[in-house]
């Protein structure tokens, strides 16, 4: 279980995070939502220690986020990165196996690529593209090496931050029901921040909405649309009119 | 009362922000230097941090030098004609090449070159979230990105130093016996009787302590450069001032140290 006890963050004088608070069961599929800028990927990279917040505390079945062994700690993560940040020296494989490639987790290269190429075929991409560049691909298949880096270890959790910002529709979905069908396949905890409505639906179990620092509404996906949350119908509605303004 | 309180206030904020870079600066050096005796090692990086700075420095650091060492003669022959010393030639250009110009010019050399491209893609990599991609991928940072290069840069800079001493000298020699009508063998046996060891121990100090400079400075402001391309030219242009800064005032230290006694 991942677990925000009354978690603070600032920057210079913006207050991102006020106290927040928030449950992630094992195994189940949290997804963060929230206008842009409100401290969705602060939250995410709290988790992994990338962020120390000022105040209150995070932990991961009850292990302190900057305390401990971190490799062991941070072993247990996969994170698909908003714009992929693949490792532009590197070929495809080489990105996807780069944990198995160095580490604790080290094998030796013919089996790290065998299994890079297998978690390839997993999200979609033929053989072909292992040997490739990351700036040959596009912005698709670049979020396809980035889920496939994602799980190349096989982590208990997943982060996916902005899964499907830059994509067409099309290319969305697919990578929504990637994501949705990998996390049930592996019984891993996720955790999503997205402001895609589509990807709400199609990945959550849970929903959260982080509103001027805080959860203003948490639940399953199943109440988000009758919660009588005037935040959260807003934002899902997307009007201008409502609570949250529209100029921020 | 105003107008005497804000220019101190100014400086007064001038000297805590550069105190405070100077011990980001010292800190991150320890971060570095400590992590090149830790385990893991990541030897694939090292030998290509070796290449990048080692032998892709070769052609601008052997045009540099050579040249340097050709105008060099030109001038010492120029000036000591006036005192009727011209036979000087050959020692003054080995002294100069190998004390001074050899390890400065090679230092700023590799400044320009590899400082830059250090910074530039080490803070491309934060921009792009690469940095916080290796973290999430149970890699240190300062390991896998920052150890190498420094490493390598002390351990090859010294060896572009020597090569540039040497091409610098040569380039001397051709220009001494091609036009201005030195014996060769006359010109050899002089310059390498002239030259002592401490000559040369200090070139190589100076190329390993400046080939530090270089790398340190690059990775540094890297992995503390702002957001978009503009942070990445900002890191790229404050990594070259610096590092060719500190290399001159480093060089006065080490030419303080080594040759007052």
């Amino acid at each position: 279980m991942i677990q925000f006890d009354n978690v603070h963050k600032r920057f210079g004088p913006k207050q991102v995070l006020q106290g927040v608070n928030l449950e992630i069961a094992k195994g189940s599929s949290m997804v963060i939502i929230g206008g842009s800028g409100t401290g969705k990927s602060v939250m995410l990279k709290s988790v992994l220690g990338l962020i120390i917040p000022e105040s209150g505390s995070i932990t991961v079945d009850g292990q302190n986020a900057t305390q401990g062994d971190r490799d062991a700690f941070l072993a247990r993560f996969g994170m698909l990165f908003q714009g992929g940040a693949l490792f532009d020296s590197m070929t495809v494989w080489q990105n996807v196996a780069f944990r198995l490639l160095r580490g604790s987790l080290k094998r030796p290269k013919d089996e790290a690529r065998e299994i890079a190429i297998e978690k390839l075929r997993r999200v979609g991409l033929t053989p072909d593209v292992a040997d490739l560049y990351p700036s040959e691909l596009s912005g698709g298949m670049q979020k396809r090496v980035g889920l496939a880096r994602a799980i190349a270890a096989e982590p208990e959790i997943i982060f996916f931050d902005e899964p499907t910002t830059g994509l067409d529709p099309i290319m969305s979905g697919v990578i929504n029901d990637l994501i949705r069908e990998i996390v049930v396949e592996m019984g891993a905890t996720a955790m999503t921040i997205t402001h895609d409505m589509s990807s709400v639906r199609a990945i959550a179990d849970n929903v959260a909405m982080l509103h001027g620092g805080v959860i203003q509404w948490t639940g399953p996906v199943s109440q988000m649309d009758a919660s009588g949350d005037p935040y959260l119908t807003q934002f899902i509605s997307g009007s201008a009119e409502g609570p949250i303004e529209a100029v921020r | 009362m105003k107008l005497v309180v804000a220019p101190l206030n100014a400086i007064g904020r001038s000297m805590i922000a550069l105190f405070t870079s100077f011990g980001e600066v010292l800190l991150f050096v320890w971060g570095a230097v400590s992590h090149i005796f830790r385990p893991p090692f990541y030897g694939r990086e090292f030998l290509s941090a070796l290449f990048n700075i080692g032998w892709l420095s070769l052609p601008v650091v052997g045009m540099t030098a050579i040249f340097t060492g050709g105008a060099l003669a030109l001038q010492i022959y120029d000036g000591s004609s006036r005192f009727s010393v011209e036979s000087v030639v050959p020692q003054i250009v080995a002294i100069g090449m190998v004390r001074e110009l050899g390890p400065v010019l090679v230092g700023l050399m590799v400044a320009a070159r590899v400082t830059s491209s250090i910074a530039a893609e080490i803070a491309t990599m934060k921009v792009t979230e690469q940095i916080d991609a290796l973290v999430t991928l149970s890699t240190n940072p300062m390991k896998y990105l920052v150890a190498p290069r420094v490493m390598a840069a002390i351990l090859v800079v010294p060896a572009l130093v020597g090569i540039g001493d040497i091409i610098g000298i040569y380039g001397g020699f051709l220009v001494s016996t091609e036009t201005l009508g030195f014996n060769p063998a006359t010109y050899i046996r002089n310059t390498a009787d002239f030259l002592q060891l401490n000559d040369i121990v200090s070139s190589l100090v100076k190329g390993s302590v400046f080939g530090g400079i270089a790398a340190v400075m690059g990775c540094y402001a890297g992995m503390h450069s702002g957001r978009g391309a503009q942070g990445v030219g900002r890191a790229t242009k404050s990594s070259v001032q610096a590092a060719a800064v500190m290399i001159l005032a480093a060089n006065f230290i080490l030419t303080s140290l080594f040759f007052t006694s």
